[in-house]
This record gives structure tokens, sequence and C-alpha cells, in this order.
């Protein structure tokens, strides 16, 4: 009986574990070639959108653009970092830091060239993008891109950056 | 036990789960430096109903329902990490290899990281450099998983430099291989390991990895090396927009089931070069690998049990048309070459152009059978020239990109592909090889709010084969969560008037946040598939499709 009541405790407990998502420690790599733990990603307690994304993937590229086209009216009103990390392989690998220059992308672009950073943050395809706070957590996280979603991600960054909750 | 005791226990339970929450805010202000952890994963599930249909050669399914399921869960604290993935094939998918069956706890790990060291065990995926001589890692749509199961020390003893060593057995299906794996990797971030040279404009890179496996001879009548050893040196040099890398691999002898069995060793090379500015890039890579097929059993063969990864260097399509004769590396054998330029419209403007010209070429070595044994008397197969390749094209793809912004509420792209595909080569021998011109027109209009219409018109014609086809597919977004699609592959052009079959599919999508459920009714050819927003390997199908993906 008594391991009964133990047991219950620990249940109980246990399922108030933290439900906040830190951002998942992996190396992932700049197109310099510079070695990056993602543990470090920083914003000075202002909001980051980390998006995966790929030269392959066309819905990952409009959704970027589209991104971009606002880019520099978002950082003025909340101060956001854009984070992309392309899941490409050594198939093409080399050209990502081709494909976000040419495109004019003002982001952070890091190579995640085996997956390790994209199976720790649970990325099943992508595009995939995630909201973090000033305080490292992941506040929301959508799969997907149609065309629109940018001013969804705009309404949740304001709110990040006037620290209200995000709820949807 | 006495039933006062027995109340007494009831009510303090009661009590516990009436205060659980003042429970966990207490253990939170007391212990507020104790954080509990996190728990966090993913899931997803492909589940296919088959409808028998013998005009288009479909099977029958016995058990009329397949099913792959993957569930993935990690906990995190500080600086622990384990998780488990559960599997579940029952049966699996056609498509996938039918070793996959049943299910369990397929991967599971530990890892503990501290400031220079991070420790792993279990199961891991890895790559060095590239991956021409170490690629672990998991291509779940394509049914991909050569995993490692052992031992992993990953090592910063001075800032830049980063050195990895690992020992395991790969996964084989549901179980896993005998080969044992050894590997070490080191490399250096030279601008950072030297502080004098960390302002310098040119930036450094150097690294260089040795993998060996171990496996029995288990050939009476031939002497089978048991340590098969492969190295690998690799570089990067950028500088402002420029950039070039490299890795060039050796393998020792190694008489395998991919190279009959000859005692010729291996080598590969890759290289790329870079330049890119705003709005306009090149890039130019390069390719050669001679009996590098690598495994940690050798006589595994298809896609089972693979050490290395050597790349396709051609360009990765994701129009099904585009993809209709798509090129596979060739390790025993490939030169491959592919050239990029992307020019995009700088300036802000309502009628951006962007244009990207693609060539990419692969042909064999030039190859001279050769009696020649080595020291020992073995057979070694072949005799070829370094760096030099030979006259038998494999494959070739001219492509051609244009897009254009209308406004706000056009999109247009169009596409124009030049293929060549030696199917005897990449395929089966004897097979000819298909010449093809590929045409590909996608329009976006973006309607009233959020709605949004895709059209998407693409034509294949070719000689050879079943000669020419047309896809057309319509895909409309009704808002963020919702969107639907109907598709139609048309072999319009095969010789045979009756067999010019109609491949229809129609799919219905649903996505909240991080939660996606589609479902298509039709048929669905091999290959990377982007719809409704989302791009994944999808492999060929046939019935009714239910998808869901999650992560939590």
């Amino acid at each position: 009986m008594k391991k009964i009541v133990i047991g219950i405790l620990s249940f109980m407990i246990l399922t108030n574990l933290s439900t906040a998502q830190t951002i998942a420690a992996a190396d992932v790599k700049t197109v310099d070639g510079k070695t990056v733990n993602t543990s470090k990603f920083t914003n000075d307690g202002k909001p980051i959108i980390i998006s995966f994304w790929a030269t392959w993937c066309k819905p990952c590229k409009k959704e970027l653009d589209a991104i971009e086209e606002n880019y520099t009216e978002w950082q003025k009103e909340t101060g956001v970092k854009l984070i992309a990390i392309s899941i490409d392989d050594a198939r093409s690998a080399s050209k990502v830091g081709t494909e976000a220059k040419s495109h004019s992308w003002d982001y952070e672009i890091y190579v995640d060239e085996n997956q390790d950073f994209k199976r720790a943050m649970n990325v099943n395809n992508v595009p995939h993008t995630f909201v973090v706070d000033g305080k490292g957590n992941v506040v929301w996280q959508h799969n997907s891109y149609a065309e629109g979603d940018e001013n969804h991600l705009f309404e949740v960054i304001k709110k990040v950056a006037k620290g209200e909750k995000v709820t949807e | 036990m006495r039933n006062n005791t027995k109340l007494f226990l009831f009510a303090i339970t009661c009590g516990i789960l009436t205060s659980n929450h003042l429970i966990a805010q207490s253990i939170q202000n007391n212990f507020s430096n104790i954080t509990l952890g996190e728990v966090h994963g993913n899931i997803q599930l492909d589940a296919q109903y088959y409808i028998p249909d013998s005009t288009i050669g479909a099977p029958k399914v016995p058990e009329k329902m397949l099913s792959n399921g993957f569930a993935n869960i990690n906990y995190t604290r500080g600086k622990f990490t384990a998780g488990i993935r559960y599997e579940s094939y029952l049966n699996a998918l056609q498509g996938f290899d039918a070793r996959y069956q049943g299910n369990g706890l397929e991967y599971r790990f530990a890892s503990y990281k501290s400031d220079a060291l991070e420790v792993t065990i279990g199961n891991f995926y890895q790559q060095f450099g590239s991956g021409l001589v170490l690629r672990s890692y998991e291509e779940r749509g394509l049914g991909f998983d050569n995993a490692l199961d052992g031992f992993r020390l990953k090592y910063e003893p001075i800032k830049g430099v980063y050195l990895t060593g690992l020992t395991g057995k790969q996964r084989s299906f549901m179980t896993y291989g005998t080969g044992v794996v050894r590997g070490f990797d080191g490399e250096m971030q030279v601008n950072e390991t030297f502080a004098k040279l960390s302002d310098k404009k040119l930036k450094v890179m150097i690294g260089g990895s040795f993998v060996s496996r171990f496996q029995s001879a288990d050939n009476p009548s031939l002497v089978l090396p048991e340590n098969v050893g492969a190295s690998a040196g690799r570089f990067q040099l950028s500088r402002n927009n420029f950039n070039l890398n490299g890795e060039f691999a050796s393998k020792i002898n190694d008489p395998n089931a991919t190279n009959n069995k000859i005692y010729r060793p291996g080598d590969a090379q890759l290289l790329t070069a870079s330049y890119a500015m705003k709005g306009f890039a090149v890039s130019v890579s390069a390719e050669r690998s001679d009996n590098m097929n690598f495994r940690s059993d050798r006589n595994a063969t298809l896609n089972n049990l693979l050490l290395n990864y050597t790349p396709a260097l051609n360009k990765n399509h994701t129009y099904s048309l585009l993809t209709f004769y798509p090129y596979a590396s060739q390790p025993n054998g490939e030169f491959q070459s592919s050239e990029e330029v992307n020019w995009k419209a700088i300036k802000k403007s309502n009628y951006k152009l962007d244009i990207t010209v693609n060539y990419s070429a692969a042909n064999d070595l030039d190859t001279t059978h050769s009696l020649s044994v080595d020291e020992a008397h073995n057979f070694q197969g072949y005799k070829t020239k370094s760096y030099s390749f030979g006259k038998t094209t494999i494959f070739r793809d001219f492509y051609v990109e244009v897009n254009q912004k209308f406004g706000k509420k056009y999109k247009a792209s169009l596409i124009y592909s030049y293929q060549e595909y030696n199917k005897g080569i990449i395929q089966e021998p004897g097979a000819p090889t298909i010449y093809s011109s590929i045409i590909v027109a996608d329009l976006t209009y973006r309607m009233q709010g959020e709605k949004t219409v895709r059209v998407e018109l693409q034509n294949l014609s070719t000689k050879q084969d079943k000669h020419d086809w047309a896809q057309a597919m319509v895909e409309y977004t009704y808002n963020t969560n919702w969107f639907g699609a109907l598709l139609d592959q048309y072999n319009y052009g095969n010789e045979i008037s009756k067999e010019r079959y109609h491949y229809y599919s129609a799919t219905i999508g649903y996505t909240k946040n991080a939660n996606r459920i589609t479902l298509s009714y039709g048929k669905q050819r091999q290959g990377i598939f982007c719809v409704g927003g989302i791009c994944r390997q999808v492999p060929a199908s046939n019935g009714i499709t239910l998808s869901v993906t999650s992560s939590f």
C-alpha cells in the first residue's frame, strides 16, 4: 500500500513536469564551416524565430521570402531575429549559402547537415517554424506554410515581444 | 489490511489528488532552483488502405491495410537527455523493405553534455565531414535508417578543435548487423584555435577521419580482410563571398557483394566552389567515386548496412515529372559535376524576377579490365587513371527556372529541363538511355484574405520507355488550417493506347500549429512531394492514405 501511495505521489509530481520547451542543444555549422551549438542562440531577451527549411523545399523558400519583405519593419518594432536552419544534406549543403545570399535573406543561416538539430527539436517535415521568447522558451510552433501565414507569425511575435502569453 | 488503515490511505490519496497543484507549486517555491526536466517528442503515422487495380499493376494486398508508425519521446533535464523511439510496421507500407516488420523500441539513447565533453550511449546518428567515410542517418519517408548502437564521445579540448570517437553496431531493419564499427574524427576551426587569426578575413577549417569495420572472414575460398578501414581528409576555405571546400577519402581492399569481390582499394573526392553576393550566386561542384561502396557487412546489398554516403550532386527536384527518372549515386564508379547560377532581382518591387540555371552531369569511370593481382595474389578487377572519367553518360540535366511575382496576388514559375537517364546503369542492365524534355508551369493566385489557389501543369516528352506524360494539379488553400488538392498524371503518349492511364488523386488536409493530418485517395508516385505547404519524401503508393504528424 505504501508503495502505491508513493507511486501515486511520484506520478502527481511527474505530471507537473514543466511543459515549457527550451531550444535543444545540437551542433550546427555556419556557411563558413564554423561549428555553433544551438543552446547558444540568443537575442538579448528579444524574440527569436527558428525556421527549418531546405533548398529543395519551395514552400520554405516562399515563407522566408515573404518574411524578408517585412523583416526590417518587424525588427524595428519587436527586435526579433530569424535563424534559418537548413536541413540540406551533402547533396545540396554547399548550395545553402548561395541560395540564401541570392535571395538576399538577412537572417542567420546555419546548416544542420545530418539533421541532428531537426531531430532534437522533433521536426517531422519542413517548413517548421518556432517562436522563442526572451527567456529562451519555445512558445509557439507551426508546420507548413500557406500564403499569408507570415501575418499570423507577426501577431505571435508582437505578443511575445510585449511579454504576453501566446494562446493559439 | 485493517479498515482504518484503508480509510486513512484513501483520505490521503484524495487529499493528494485535490492538492496536487498546491504540492507542485510548493515544491517549485521551495526548490525553485531545481527543475524537473522537459518531455517532448513527435509522432508520425502513415496508414494506407490498398485497392487492388490490375490495370495499372497495383497488386492485391492481403492485409488490405498497412501502416508505419513512429513515436519519439525525449526527456531533457539540464545537461542530461534520454530518449526512446517506438516504431510499428504492422505491416510495413508497400514500397518499404519487408524486413521492416513488427513493432518495438527501435531506438533508445542517453546522453550527457558538459562544457567540453559529450557522452552518448545507445543509439545515435553521426556524419563525418560530408559523409564520404561515415554517414549514419535516417530518412523515414524512404525507410532508411542505419543508426549506430554503441558508445560515442565528443570532446572539445581547446577552442575550435572538435574530436569525436565512436564504436558500435549498425541497425539493419529490426535488428543489428554483425560488423563492429569504430570511428574517429577530428576537426579544427583554425581561426578559433589560433586567437591571432580570429580577425583574418580568410576562414580555414581542416579535418580528418578514420573509420574501420571488423567482420569475421566467412568465405573459405578467399582470404578476406577482417578489418577494413577508410580514411578521409577535408578542408574549407572561406573569404568574404568565396567558399571552397573539399573532402578526399580512401578505403583499403574491401571485397564485397557489390564489387564482385575484387581487392582493389577505393577512393572518392568531393569538391565545391561557390561565390555569392546579394542577388547573385554561382556554385560548382564535382565528385568522383571509385569502388567506395562501404558497409559494415561485406555481404549486404541495396540500402542495408551502408556506412558511407556518396551524394548525388544533381539538382534536387520537387515537381514529380522532373524526378520521373532520378539519378542515384553510383559509389563504385562515377564522375559527377554540377554547376548552378542564381540571379534574383534585389530592389523591392512588386515585379520580382529570379532565374536559376543548373547543369548537372554524371559519367562512368574510364576503366580497363585487369587480370593483375596484388602481392597476396588477389584479383584487382580493373585499372583506372586517377581523376579521369569515362565516355559513358549516366545522367544529364540541363535546367532553367524562372520565377516572377506580379504584384501581391500572382506568382508564376516556369521551368524547362532536358534530361538523359542511363537506365541500364542506374536501374537494370540492358535498359536503354531515356532522353526527356520536361516543362513545368506553377501559378499561384492569392484570393480574398487567406484563400489561395495554386495550379501546376507539367509535361514530359520522351521517345523511350512509356513515352509522354502530362500532370495537372489544383491546390486550394482555404485558410492557414485547411487545404485541398486534386491531381492527375496522365500517360497520354503511351504507344499502347489502352495503357494510357490516369493516375488521379484527391487530398484534403488540416494543419494546426505542429499538428497535421492529411487524407488522400488515389495513386501517388515515389519521390519528394510538396503539397499543402509541406515537402516530404513519399514512397510509391496506391489507395486511401492517412498521414498524421505531430510535435509536442
